[in-house]
């Protein structure tokens, strides 16, 4: 009887596949890291996103979307607006409003250090006076120290958002600074408020204090308004006609919350950007696995001439090869994928923001790198395969 | 019964090189041949043609009886494995495996598990006498310790018959004469050996010699 080729176990297979590579140790190294550098960058990407998009969702489920801004836009003549003195209170008699608060700018005021540096010089730090349930309606939070209250609001306190407190290099209560003109003390530093980005920048103070003492007329400059949820998109047709009836026109009403929302848009398009050049570099890697593969096969030929002889099928021949650019690709890829994790999982830690990682990015890489060795080894598997028994044995 | 037919078999190369001319030879079983002749005269051919791993241009080949025009290159593949054992001039070892390594890979293509290739190629390696050079690399053995692992990797499957390719080119005159006791010992018990060689006492001493010259039988 004539015998038939026997198959090759799959353990067997990436038995002779790994001998392959062994043998070659620097250029499999070299040629896996092509792989290892497209995967881990395209991990990165996705994982870093994943993160950075699980942080701000948390950020605008903590802030809640519910909040309207109220502020003056340009008079008819070009000339700032402001809001009507009573319009907080007539904004928080809107069905469905759990709260409304204001802030006014000081115009011309400003805050600075100590009264030694030049008052052009302001750092970008604006002055206003605040309501006390200012920090409750935007779900705002204070880093050290307190809020303006009852008694404070009536004294030379201050209270600096983040970014003002960063610039007057200010981390804790206690301190003098220079604001409007007189020497007062800084009793609070809040933490970043993502629905009012510009308080960040601001120093506030008492609004009976500011009445009193600053020659302040109680216009409000912005008017904050937290409604029920299903009341949002209702309130925000009669808010300009609420907040100022006569000149409706030149009031501005947005939603805070949308700045966010954009922003996961955005972030999604850079990523689209950034997973194509992770693309290219995996291209570029594969690319460099089929090369290291053709110069193996041609320095291999009495390698394959003695496989044939001892009774090796083309297919086996091929799939040998073809085994061995997977295993430098996966070998590529599974490290790939840990530098993509890690530098995900870094991120996450430095922003302080919750680790999701989703088991899809994995599969992703592994499963790319798979694809990867699979394509890039054909070709020259095909090579190896198309040789006949006396040509391979002939050379050398 | 005869192992190897070759009727009236030729080999013309591309380019018009005829390298081997109508060819009639027939090998039974048990013989022990040795091919002779210049460089050139096709022994290398003739010994492919019978090992499969060429195929005539015309004429035919057959093994066991089995004419191999018929068969595909998988099959030839299989008949390689199960019925031929090669020895080649240049040993053909595997830098990095151990000698019983690289024995045990002539059974990666038998379908032979691999438990049960280790067993089997200390076997064949304590046959040819390596039975203390087991875990030695090809760099760490003599020529002749080579060429007998070589030979130990062709025995290992139990070929029908054994074909050698000069196989004491590489090696000094002792090596040689080593070699040449083993296929001695081989053919005594019954394998079907035949040897391309130069070495003209071994050409006097075996039963049957066949000359060739310019792709014809002397």
């Amino acid at each position: 009887m004539i015998p038939a080729p026997a198959r090759l176990s799959a353990w067997d297979l990436a038995a002779v596949g790994l001998a392959g590579l062994r043998a070659r140790r620097g250029r499999a190294v070299l040629s896996a890291l092509g792989v290892a550098i497209g995967i881990a960058s395209m991990i990165s990407v996705l994982g870093i996103s994943a993160v950075s998009s699980a942080g701000l969702q948390e950020q605008l489920a903590r802030v809640g979307t519910n909040v309207l801004t109220v502020a003056p836009g340009h008079s008819i003549l070009g000339g700032q607006a402001s809001l009507p003195l009573e319009s907080v209170a007539r904004v928080s008699h809107v069905p469905g409003v759990v709260g409304a608060t204001a802030i006014a700018y000081m115009n011309g005021a400003t805050a600075r250090r100590t009264n030694l540096i030049d008052s052009a010089v302001t750092n970008g730090v604006g002055v206003a006076a605040a309501r006390l349930d200012l920090l409750a309606t935007l779900k705002g939070t204070v880093r050290s120290g307190t809020f303006l209250n009852a008694a404070t609001a009536r004294y030379p306190a201050v209270v600096l958002g983040t970014y003002a407190a960063d610039r007057f290099g200010i981390d804790r209560p206690g301190r003098q600074i220079f604001v409007a003109g007189r020497w007062m003390t800084v009793i609070g530093i809040l933490d970043p408020l993502p629905l009012a980005p510009d308080l960040d920048a601001t120093a506030l103070v008492g609004w009976p204090y500011a009445e009193k003492e600053l020659g302040f007329d109680g216009h409000p400059t912005i008017v904050y308004e937290r409604s029920t949820a299903d009341r949002v998109t209702t309130i925000a047709k009669v808010l300009a006609a609420t907040a100022n009836p006569e000149h409706p026109d030149q009031v501005q009403v947005s939603r805070p919350s949308d700045a966010l929302t954009a922003e996961l848009a955005a972030r999604a398009a850079f990523n689209g950007l950034f997973l194509g050049l992770g693309a290219v570099a995996l291209l570029v890697g594969g690319i460099g696995i089929a090369n290291v593969m053709v110069i193996s096969v041609l320095e291999r030929r009495q390698e394959i001439g003695l496989r044939r002889s001892l009774g090796a099928t083309r297919g086996q021949i091929r799939l040998q090869f073809v085994v061995e650019a997977v295993v430098l690709s996966l070998c590529g890829g599974v490290t790939g994928t840990i530098v993509g994790l890690a530098a995900s999982l870094l991120f996450a830690f430095a922003q302080g923001w919750p680790l999701a990682l989703p088991a899809q990015v994995i599969t992703l890489g592994v499963t790319a790198a798979v694809l990867v060795g699979i394509v890039s080894g054909l070709y020259p598997a095909r090579r190896a395969a198309a040789l006949t028994p006396t040509e391979a044995l002939a050379t050398g | 019964m005869s192992v190897i037919e070759l009727e009236r078999a030729s080999k013309t190369y591309p380019g018009g090189l005829q390298a081997l001319r109508d060819v009639t030879l027939t090998i039974g079983q048990g013989e022990l041949v040795a091919i002779c002749g210049p460089s050139g005269s096709g022994k290398s051919t003739m010994l492919h043609l019978m090992g499969t791993l060429d195929r005539p241009s015309e004429g035919r080949v057959r093994l066991l009886g089995h004419d191999m025009a018929t068969l595909s290159d998988r099959r030839l593949s299989a008949v390689r494995a199960h019925w031929i054992g090669f020895v080649f001039q240049q040993f053909f070892l595997t830098p990095h495996l151990t000698a019983v390594d690289n024995v045990a890979t002539r059974l990666l293509y038998l379908g032979v598990p691999a438990r049960r290739r280790a067993a089997a190629a200390r076997e064949a390696l304590e046959r040819v006498g390596l039975g203390n050079r087991l875990t030695h690399r090809p760099h760490e053995l003599s020529g002749g310790e080579r060429q007998r692992v070589a030979i130990a990797r062709a025995l290992v499957a139990r070929p029908v018959v054994l074909l050698a390719d000069e196989p004491t080119g590489n090696l000094d005159t002792a090596a040689g004469a080593g070699i040449f006791d083993i296929l001695w010992k081989l053919h005594e018990e019954g394998t079907t050996v035949v040897v391309i060689t130069h070495n003209t006492d071994l050409a006097e001493a075996v039963p049957r010699r066949v000359d060739l010259l310019d792709g014809r039988l002397q």
